[in-house]
């Protein structure tokens, strides 16, 4: 029932791509069948209420899925062509190309603010070769003026929204080529969350930004690209369709996608 | 619908009250109970051991009965080599078998892990003892503080292990996500990552589980067996402050007497700073 529905430019200038994924926890089938491209340069939204995969999608493009025990994923996901499920790429290389911001902040609680961005970096680089990465990384993250004379405080000491990008910073700091963003905004109030917004438009410039949110208004605010998920009858999540947020936002292909839109559920 | 339903009447509000005070009351006395026994021990053996607590008890040996003074300063000693060799021997087979536990935790092998290590923390002492005596007394035909640090190693084991494997396990996993996502490998991100975030319990766990064997005497028995002398040698009998107090407690000496509760006193102010201090490391304070 789902058709993926993907443009053909945007398969051609996107070095992230899934193509038929499905995931599983165990037994249980999450998400199946999914294919999706996620441009450079660019922030894609997934979206969809609660239990429509839209997650677990953004946890199989870094790999993260599998920790968890018993959780696998069948299908392909590309990275410039290269199938990270099923190649030379090792998960690490992934993760460091393929950075992740999790739901809440999670700092590291016993490392200090620069040790929290260092903490990704190779323990070879010198002290001052790393104060200049974690330097430009706060800074990238807009959180430098904030920190500066507190570098070696300790980061569980910073507010939820400074927290949240000091890990965004962290993630920076190992200078992926995309970024993978999980609801960064829903445990933090409304200023905090304007100033992850702002942030995520000046990330676009560099990366692939992809940002799971079950926030409309959000999505039509900073995505470029929105996909639309929806679980099944099964509970299995699916993908209903992929456009240019303005697109997916005025004339969606599908019905679902309208009401969800318009608020007739979700 | 009357209005009364569900509203309880005035006389039945006057009953739930009273119940809740009785209830109260009764929980409260309990727990008075228990409080004012610990008290009293605390309080009976400070009195009768601060009269024999100075400082020639601290830093003498034994002296023969009839002799004034001598002190208790080989058991201390004694004590502190015994539980100190159980410690390097217990703290990293305990930590790693936690780690272990805590994070591939399923399946049959840690299942029985963690049910051995259950059985084990419930057996007697002096059983444990009685083993350690088997194993390293009885072949070598002589008695050794080795032997009890054995003994006592296998008395901690059992506390290092589950409260490493707790503390390991209440770091959040969003913490070690975070590490992996990074691109850490699970090495890296346990040793970098989630220890240090555990650290704190698990430093309170080794010193509570010191605390635990501190005071054992019954192990003692047939393993350090004790001695009159000098001893740093753990492959020889040494002196122990819970033998000593034992020992002496059991005289019909009265001056023996006296050092016995003193040895008491030390042994609980022993346990207790050692509980302070798994306080102090767990406090916000400590955890930063």
């Amino acid at each position: 029932m789902s058709t993926a529905v993907t443009s053909d430019d945007a398969q051609a200038a996107a070095p992230l791509r899934v193509e038929n994924l499905s995931a599983f926890y165990g037994q249980r089938c999450a998400v199946a069948g999914v294919t999706m491209a996620f441009r450079a340069n660019a922030v894609t939204a997934l979206m969809g209420p609660s239990g429509c995969g839209k997650t677990t999608i953004l946890r199989c493009l870094n790999r993260i899925h599998e920790i968890a025990p018993g959780a696998y994923a069948v299908g392909q996901v590309l990275l410039d062509g290269e199938d990270v499920y099923d190649s030379n790429i090792s998960v690490i290389e992934l993760r460091r190309r393929v950075g992740m911001v999790f739901q809440r902040p999670n700092p590291f609680p016993t490392l200090s603010i620069a040790g929290n961005v260092v903490a990704g970096l190779n323990r070879q680089m010198s002290r001052s070769q790393k104060l200049e990465v974690a330097e430009k990384a706060l800074r990238g993250a807009a959180l430098w003026d904030e920190v500066k004379d507190k570098l070696q405080q300790p980061a569980t000491a910073l507010s939820g929204g400074q927290q949240q990008r000091l890990c965004i910073a962290r993630a920076l700091a190992v200078e992926p080529e995309v970024l993978l963003m999980d609801e960064p905004t829903s445990s933090l109030d409304p200023i905090s969350t304007l100033s992850i917004e702002e942030l995520m438009s000046a990330l676009s410039d560099r990366f692939a930004l992809v940002v799971v949110t079950h926030n409309m208004q959000q999505a039509a605010r900073i995505s470029d690209y929105s996909a639309f998920m929806l679980a099944d009858e099964q509970g299995v999540g699916r993908l209903v369709e992929m456009d240019e947020t303005a697109k997916i936002f005025t004339k969606p292909s599908d019905r679902r996608t309208e009401d969800y839109i318009t608020g007739r559920f979700g | 619908m009357t209005a009364a339903e569900g509203v309880p009447s005035r006389d039945r509000v006057g009953v739930r009250h009273a119940l809740s005070f009785a209830g109260t009351f009764a929980t409260a006395a309990c727990a008075s109970i228990g409080a004012i026994a610990l008290l009293l021990i605390l309080g009976y053996v400070a009195l009768q051991g601060i009269r024999a607590f100075n400082w020639a008890f601290l830093t003498q040996l034994p002296v023969p009965v009839g002799e004034p003074g001598g002190g208790v300063a080989n058991g201390i000693v004694g004590t502190i080599v015994t539980v100190g060799l159980a410690v390097v021997i217990a703290t990293p087979l305990g930590l790693l078998s936690g780690l272990f536990l805590a994070l591939f935790g399923r399946g049959w092998f840690p299942e029985a892990v963690r049910f051995l290590s259950d059985v084990v923390s419930g057996i007697p002492s002096i059983a444990i003892g009685l083993f350690a005596y088997t194993l390293l007394v009885a072949p070598f035909r002589h008695f050794s503080a080795i032997s009890a640090s054995f003994a006592f190693a296998l008395l901690m084991l059992p506390l290092i292990l589950r409260t490493s494997e707790e503390a390991v396990r209440s770091v959040p996993r969003a913490i070690r996500e975070g590490a992996l996502a990074l691109g850490l490998s699970e090495f890296a991100s346990t040793m970098r990552i989630v220890l240090p975030a555990a650290r704190p319990a698990i430093i309170t766990g080794l010193l509570l589980a010191i605390a635990r064997v501190t005071g054992e005497t019954a192990p003692l028995l047939f393993t350090a067996f004790g001695s009159q002398f000098w001893e740093l040698n753990p492959t020889q009998p040494m002196a122990q402050l819970p033998l000593q107090v034992f020992t002496y407690a059991i005289s019909p000496y009265q001056s023996w007497h006296q050092q016995a509760w003193a040895g008491a006193l030390l042994l609980i102010l022993a346990v207790l700073v050692l509980n302070v201090m798994a306080r102090l490391v767990l406090s916000p304070k400590g955890r930063r």
